[in-house]
């Protein structure tokens, strides 16, 4: 799977990084997410579908490859 | 393949109900909105039009039109001459007469943030337990008057602090009620239009709240200086100082800032909250699924019972569902509206600067290809994994979309979880009047209940 984000939808809420820590990070300078791990292990699929899921900004996406 | 790209002039004009108006679809959209968007996809496809006083509005439905629209930038469509009926509401001076720039970088700094969701979730727990605490064991209640009540606590709360949210009562609510019922259509024509009667009592009832806001900042000036951790938005503001040594703000202008504010969170989430125990009483079957997911969640443990405001901010999948679904039958705002700065393309046509575009989460929500069965209500659609919001970005829009998706939907959810947890743990509802005659007055801009709507509360027995 890959994890993508829209930086043109993010609103900066960070809510994300609560849902999978490992995987979503903040650039202070532009208040937007940055994907950390855009392959993250199986192991953390659940957290990355709640990042997506609770994503105010609906920026958040998983294709799988 | 070439493509031609055509004037606004071809875009089809929708059919009129009031072919003699001289405001063009003015009066359909006074008397009847929804039927009028509807008629726009009906009528003209994806990309529609309808003249209102003397411009045109371009509205367009469907996922392609949609993220066109929702994606371009505050520099080519604009929402600030979108919105004339909320000049007067706001004041001059607030918010949208701000640059672009201004009020994305607002954003950044507000209260809605992911981390401070946890002080705002206990918040609310408290103003829904003092509302609730009042009932009794059984009992009726006006859901309009009721919710309107309880979010204007609720958001004056969160957003501007608890010094202040303390010092409201009932009134507050009441004359901000008679603010959002200001909203007629007719402001396209002139929002300050003479003998409007909605107009007058608009603007009597802003008088009111700026006395009541003024008596709240005397009694700061009595009161004089608090510490720090004290003090709430309302002390930052009358703090501020001009260069003169006058005040920076006056009380017109702080209550303008307050009441824009709490504006985009009231009547929406009082509506939706009104809405979801009117689809949860119509649908018993959602309702019960509802009440044994909640009855589990705050079931006694081993560590004592679940906070509510603890659970609000996690997952609750069935009462999501339910909430989404509400959403999507009874989106709080039915029409988008931005205002082309300069010549614009959009499925395929060009429209020039000056030009009004549209997008409606009424008619969006409700397209056949992406919902199903649209007009019935059915929470299923979201269970994983079916995620019918996720799977249609630019059609499920309740929220809007892009980059001015509502920066407050993520509070809005954990509220309505809070406010669903406490009432459906603790009481059993019922309708007291026939089930369709619960409606949406749709006769202003800002929609609310109509009235009267009414349900009977009785207090669970465990």
């Amino acid at each position: 799977m890959r994890v993508a984000a829209d930086l043109e939808l993010c609103q900066g809420h960070q809510m994300c990084q609560h849902e999978a820590p490992a995987v979503f990070g903040l650039d202070e300078d532009t208040d937007t997410v940055i994907v950390l791990d855009e392959h993250p292990p199986g192991e953390l699929r659940g957290q990355v579908l709640n990042a997506i899921k609770y994503c105010p900004a609906m920026a958040l996406s998983l294709e799988d490859e | 393949m070439t493509t031609t790209v055509a004037g606004v002039e071809e875009i089809r004009e929708v059919s009129r109900r009031f072919p003699t108006s001289e405001h063009g679809h003015l009066e359909d959209l006074r008397d009847d909105p929804i039927d009028l968007l509807h008629r726009v996809r009906d009528e003209c496809g994806e990309i529609g039009r309808f003249r209102l006083a003397d411009r045109d509005v371009v509205l367009v439905t469907g996922a392609e039109a949609n993220e066109a629209f929702f994606r371009a930038p505050d520099s080519i469509l604009d929402q600030a001459a979108a919105y004339p009926f909320m000049t007067p509401i706001f004041g001059k001076g607030v918010v949208f007469d701000t640059t672009p720039e201004q009020r994305s970088e607002g954003l950044k700094n507000q209260a809605l943030k992911g981390e401070m969701m946890r002080g705002h979730a206990a918040t609310i727990e408290n103003e829904i337990n003092q509302m609730v605490g009042q009932w009794g064991e059984s009992g009726e209640i006006d859901l309009l008057a009721f919710f309107a009540e309880l979010t204007i606590y609720t958001t004056s709360a969160c957003l501007i602090g608890m010094p202040f949210r303390s010092e409201l009562d009932g009134r507050f609510a009441e004359y901000y009620h008679e603010l959002e019922r200001g909203t007629d259509a007719l402001a396209y024509v002139d929002p300050y239009m003479k003998g409007v009667e909605s107009f007058e009592i608009r603007d009597a009832a802003r008088l009111k709240l700026v006395d009541l806001v003024q008596a709240i900042i005397d009694k700061r000036h009595v009161r004089g200086k608090v510490p720090r951790e004290e003090r709430d938005l309302l002390d930052v503001l009358i703090s501020l100082k001009a260069e003169d040594g006058s005040e920076h703000f006056s009380t017109d202008q702080i209550t303008g800032m307050f009441i824009s504010m709490m504006f985009a969170g009231h009547h929406t989430s009082s509506g939706t909250a009104a809405w979801t125990l009117i689809e949860l009483l119509r649908n018993p079957d959602a309702m019960s699924d509802i009440v044994a997911e909640l009855d589990d969640l705050y079931a006694d443990g081993p560590e004592g019972r679940a906070e509510v405001s603890f659970q609000a901010l996690r997952s609750i999948p069935n009462l999501e569902a339910t909430l989404k679904e509400t959403l999507r039958l009874h989106p709080p705002l039915i029409l988008l509206l931005r205002v082309a700065q300069e010549d614009f393309e959009i499925g395929g046509h060009l429209l020039p600067a000056g030009t009004m575009v549209g997008a409606s989460p009424r008619v969006s929500n409700r397209i056949a290809e992406d919902f199903p069965n649209p007009d019935g209500f059915d929470p299923s659609r979201y269970l994983d994994p079916n995620q019918a919001d996720l799977q249609n970005r630019w059609t499920w829009i309740p929220f809007g979309a892009g980059k001015h998706r509502c920066v407050g939907n993520a509070f809005a959810m954990m509220q309505l979880k809070a406010i669903f947890s406490v009432l459906l743990r603790d009481y059993e509802f019922e309708m007291t009047q026939p089930s369709e005659s619960y409606q949406d007055d749709t006769s202003k801009m800002v929609i609310q209940l109509a009235s009267p709507a009414k349900v009977r509360y009785r207090r669970r027995v465990a």
